[in-house]
């Protein structure tokens, strides 16, 4: 059987962080009372007139910037024509062939091999309302988010992208540059970033391409992976067995982990495109351009070389921390108050399990950065055991407090008693003089650990280690 | 070229028109008449003119990113032939035919 190259294009929807939708006055938010943020304009009621969103203009020209676009001087609104119940107007406006910014990339990294993705065009949109599916004979509609300001962000044509963890990689670098510019808050759970991959195969060498398919209801960087890797499968079984891929939107059911052919929208599509006559074009001048590039921030890439440059963690590390702006942040103000090395560990490893095991965010997470900056030192000093640390820490979660009160309150703070210290350690000498022979008069030095260990859970884990080994040498030399 | 009946019969479907059979026909023809217009324009010499996409002068009209009030739900539901626990009811869509 021939080996396949998957062939992965990606067309990615931002739902943009404005305070009013695309049209109309009417709040951008997520979630509430449906059919409470509606008006005539996002209604689509005959007579009232679209106004278009100067915020949302500026997120597109700040990520088409950002994503090495050419910015078009001139952009135009145009009406993509069909009928379904989520979209009142019987159109949507759309951008068809003067779209915001064209002909950009962005770079991926994938097991140490660098790549450049590019970037066909990233236009402006409005989003529809949603559907729900009742048991009964009716769905439900509810257009508070219709009308809500969406980016469409599309990968070029041939494609780039060969494989699943390019797809992921890429997806991940798209949400980072976009909450770094704070356009979009990327949240793929609640659909304010939804991905659409359209996956195909071809025999490796081929010139021609193979039949795509693409896959929607993607809710997850999880379900986005998933969802291509079975496609990827799927198309391979049927190759292999002489069988045709149709080419089809194919839903993914999480429950069932695969993908299943989504009955048609229409017949055959045909969007009819004309350019929206309530809309006046664009005029995007130098001036304006210019302004907008003067106020992008440092974003992702550039963050990453210099966390490795300024902090001396590793390249990986850089990699993980940068992933979000608000982990960047949230690492940079503990880094700038503690051991920067020691800043990463702790946030990678202790706090982002406390955080996964609640689904907290980095940004509201229970533990302040200053704190965890103050605990870091503690260990630092030596005033906690790095074991202790992380009962702290978890104690720091649960209450927010500060890390100082608290190992004081809770007795977490080292054993600095030498009188206590020495006392557990003579009793722990009492009760295996054994071992305590065996390391004097055989020297086999290699059984201090165990007696160490002993006084350590002697004393709860409140002695330091180097108190305990040091006092261990004086009383063993004492014993020769 | 003119319009087909067949052809009529698939922009009708596209615009959500119900055409009785009997009336593609005369429907064809009166498009073709419409498109006969446009058959004169497209007789002109326009090289090195622009597109133009809007009558009006590319003036940006933009508003500022405020919010406004919307419609109390009753208003915004009240054209509507059914409604259901706040939301509009449409006879029943099913998408993921498998879930
Ligand atoms: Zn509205």
């Amino acid at each position: 059987m021939p080996e396949y190259e998957p062939v992965i294009g990606m067309e990615c929807h931002a739902e943009l962080l404005t305070e009013s939708k695309m049209f109309c006055g009417c709040a951008n938010q997520f979630g509430g009372e449906p059919n409470t943020r509606c008006c005539p304009v996002c209604l689509g009621m005959p007579g009232s007139l679209p106004v278009t969103n100067r915020k949302a203009v500026e997120h597109v020209i700040r990520t088409a910037l950002a994503l090495n676009c050419t910015v078009a001087s001139r952009a135009r609104f145009d009406r993509k024509n069909y009928f379904y119940p989520d979209l009142p107007k019987g159109y949507q406006i759309s951008q068809y062939d003067n779209p915001i910014g064209a002909s950009g990339w962005l770079d991926i990294e994938v097991n140490g091999q660098k790549k450049r993705i590019h970037i066909r065009r990233v236009h402006l949109e409005e989003d529809t309302g949603k559907l729900f599916h009742t048991v009964g004979n009716e769905s439900y509609v509810d257009l508070n988010r219709a009308g809500v300001p969406l980016m469409e962000i599309v990968t070029e044509f041939p494609p780039d992208i060969h494989s699943t963890a390019e797809a992921r990689a890429y997806l991940m670098k798209l949400r980072a540059i976009l909450t770094y510019l704070e356009v979009c808050d990327g949240k793929m759970e609640q659909g304010s970033l939804r991905c659409e991959p359209n996956v195909s195969l071809r025999p490796v060498g081929a010139a021609a391409y193979g039949t795509k398919t693409e896959i929607k209801n993607l809710n997850s960087f999880r379900a986005v992976q998933r969802g291509i890797e079975y496609e990827l499968e799927r198309q391979a079984s049927l190759l292999n067995h002489g069988e045709k891929v149709v080419q089809e939107t194919r839903g993914w059911n999480e429950a069932r982990q695969a993908t299943f052919a989504q009955r048609s929208k229409e017949v055959e599509q045909e969007y009819r495109y004309f350019p929206e006559p309530d809309l006046l074009p664009l005029d995007i001048t130098p001036q304006w351009i210019e302004e907008i590039r003067a106020s992008l921030p440092e974003l992702p890439d550039a963050r990453h070389a210099r966390f490795v440059e300024q902090y001396g963690i590793s390249n990986a590390d850089a990699a993980q921390l940068t992933e979000t702006r608000s982990l960047a942040d949230y690492y940079e103000q503990t880094a700038g108050a503690a051991d920067p090395r020691a800043a990463a560990n702790w946030i990678m490893g202790d706090l982002s399990r406390i955080l996964n095991a609640q689904s907290l965010d980095i940004a509201n997470s229970p533990v302040s950065s200053p704190h965890l900056a103050v605990m870091i030192n503690m260990i630092e000093r030596g005033d906690i055991s790095g074991k202790l640390g992380k009962t702290l820490l978890e104690r720091m979660a649960a209450t927010g407090e500060n890390p100082q009160t608290l190992a004081q309150r809770e007795g977490l703070v080292v054993l600095r008693d030498t009188v206590a210290l020495e006392a557990a350690l003579d009793s722990v000498l009492a009760e295996n003089s054994a071992i305590v022979s065996d390391i004097v008069e055989k020297g086999l030095v290699n059984k201090r650990g165990f007696l160490v260990g002993q006084v350590m859970k002697a004393t709860q884990g409140k002695a330091d280690p180097r108190d305990v080994n040091k006092l261990l040498d004086e009383k063993l030399s004492r014993k020769n | 070229m003119p319009l087909t009946t067949e052809e009529v019969r698939r922009v009708a479907l596209l615009a959500r028109m119900e055409l009785p059979e009997e009336e593609l026909a005369s429907q064809a023809q009166h498009l073709n008449t419409l498109l006969q217009h446009v058959e004169i324009l497209q007789k002109l010499n326009v090289e090195g003119v622009e597109p133009t996409s809007h009558p009006l002068p590319p003036v940006n009209t933009l508003r500022n990113d405020e919010k406004r009030p919307s419609l109390a739900r009753e208003e915004a539901l009240a054209n509507a032939p059914e409604a259901r626990d706040g939301c509009f009811a449409v006879p029943r869509i099913v998408e993921d035919n498998a879930s």
